[in-house]
């Protein structure tokens, strides 16, 4: 790996960071605490993303549906091709998982990553299928750079609302890009290979969003504030895969307490 | 329990002394113990309450009923295991000081079937799956359930429950799924769907019915 090139190019993205996390006070909120200074370039950027989805997404997932693709699977019945990319792409995620993993000191984690991709790309035919989940109980450690930034003690940062990818921190965006930059699996291979592996992941991104779709648009159309509703949702459920989640409120305890009147 | 200190207690203290000693070291720990053996009974409890509720909602789910009648048995186990009255009222936040009592019945009437749709529907997903209460434990005034799904084909996801009986039963008030937690997002949901109706809680139920 060329470290010190990439090394450059991120050092104004490093700086972003630091000054987006002094932007402006952050604030409690429906029970939880949030930063975001941005919200009016986050508003806009949602609007385009959730007319992508009612667009581009929502009907690939009703269609996925219809198929009996989007159901919950019995594991012995054959898999779809939707599956198969997903898995595929899914798979050459892994080594870079396997580096967060080491880098956030869970050895075992990465092991088990590493473990994982050296089964299924061989045995599993490049990880299109999943034997190392289905017959050895090797199931994926999901990790990235931004959960390593989080055990590094980096803040947060202020929630940003990415174009196409959707919520976000500056921490996080700040981990996808090194993710990218820094993927083993990108850096190993180069030109055709090397385009071929990025298209192969994005596909699998999109099919993914594509199964749980009927999940995501239940809350992007059936909400009355679809942006304040997933930055809420995107935010609880990121602490909490961080471990970073606080005290949950008491509605007892709460400014309205119901017993008291 | 067992107080065995005053036992190896040196023998020249005066009888007087030592029963001082020995009723001060009783009440110490009955006072250490009661609340710990409260808890405990609350914590056992609000296991098994949780316990029958997720059965009950299994016993819904493989039913295989329709849509429809699957969300009316879903709106009844919430009445009967939630404490629906407090969920409505903190979703509604500090609107709900200033609603008239028949207003806020209709509110609250309306919110517990929007819930029963709305996860309802999410519930219906987890047909063919199962979920195993796995523990519980004190958390500031309440007990915490914690609960694992697991879902075919996907991840395990945990889902934990709080359960208080402040309202006099047993009741869970909230459910956190992956650290989603319900009232959070339905308060933020409640107050968006409020200013919409311009802070009129009649046309907020009157949505409600027709939403989730």
């Amino acid at each position: 790996m060329k470290i010190s090139l990439p090394a450059a190019r991120l050092g104004p993205i490093f700086l972003a960071l630091a000054l987006a996390g002094c932007a402006s006070a952050p604030q409690m909120q429906d029970g939880i605490l949030i930063n975001d200074p941005h919200e009016g370039t986050n508003r806009r950027i949602h609007a385009f993303n959730k007319g992508v989805d009612a667009t581009l997404i929502a009907p690939v997932a009703n269609r996925l549906r219809g198929s009996g693709e989007a159901r919950p699977r019995d594991p012995s019945d054959p898999i779809g091709p939707m599956q198969m990319v997903v898995n595929a792409g899914r798979n050459l995620s892994l080594p870079g998982k396997a580096v967060n993993g080491l880098l956030q000191g869970r050895p075992g984690d990465a092991g088990r990553n590493l473990a994982r991709f050296a089964v299924n790309s061989t045995v599993g035919l490049a990880g299109l299928f999943d034997p190392a989940g289905d017959n050895f109980g090797l199931t994926e450690r999901d990790t990235d750079f931004g959960a390593t930034l989080a055990a590094w003690g980096v803040p947060e940062g202020a929630y940003l609302e990415l174009p196409l990818i959707g919520p976000s921190t500056a921490r996080d965006a700040t981990g996808r890009v090194v993710d990218l930059v820094f993927d083993p699996v990108n850096n190993v291979l180069s030109g055709r290979d090397r385009r071929a592996a990025f298209g192969l992941r994005v596909a699998s991104k999109a099919g993914e969003r594509a199964r749980f779709g009927d999940s995501v648009d239940g809350v992007l159309q059936g909400s009355a504030d679809s942006y304040a509703q997933v930055r809420l949702i995107w935010l609880m459920n990121r602490r909490h895969e961080l471990g970073e989640d606080r005290d949950d409120f008491d509605p007892y305890d709460d400014v309205i307490d119901p017993y008291e009147d | 329990m067992t107080i065995s200190t005053p036992m190896t207690m040196s023998s020249t203290h005066t009888r007087i002394e030592r029963r001082g000693f020995l009723g001060l070291m009783a009440g110490a720990g009955l006072l250490a113990m009661m609340p710990f053996s409260a808890h405990a009974q609350n914590v056992e409890a609000a296991r098994a309450h949780i316990q029958r509720a997720v059965d009950e909602v299994y016993r819904v789910i493989n039913a295989g009923e329709p849509a429809e009648r699957m969300f009316a048995r879903f709106e009844d186990i919430l009445s009967r295991y939630a404490d629906v009255d407090v969920m409505a009222r903190s979703a509604l936040g500090p609107a709900a000081r200033q609603t008239p009592p028949a207003e806020f019945a209709a509110y609250r009437q309306a919110f517990q079937g929007y819930i029963g749709r709305k996860y309802g529907r999410r519930f219906r997903e987890f047909i063919g799956s199962r979920v195993e209460v796995t523990g519980a434990r004190p958390l500031k005034s309440f007990v915490a359930v914690t609960s694992v799904a697991h879902l075919r084909g996907r991840a395990p996801m945990e889902v934990e429950w709080h359960v208080s009986d402040r309202s006099g039963q047993i009741r869970f008030f909230n459910i956190i799924i992956e650290g989603v937690n319900l009232l959070s997002s339905e308060r933020a949901e409640i107050a968006a769907l409020l200013a919409r109706q311009r802070g009129s809680v009649a046309g907020l139920a009157a949505e409600l019915r027709q939403a989730g």
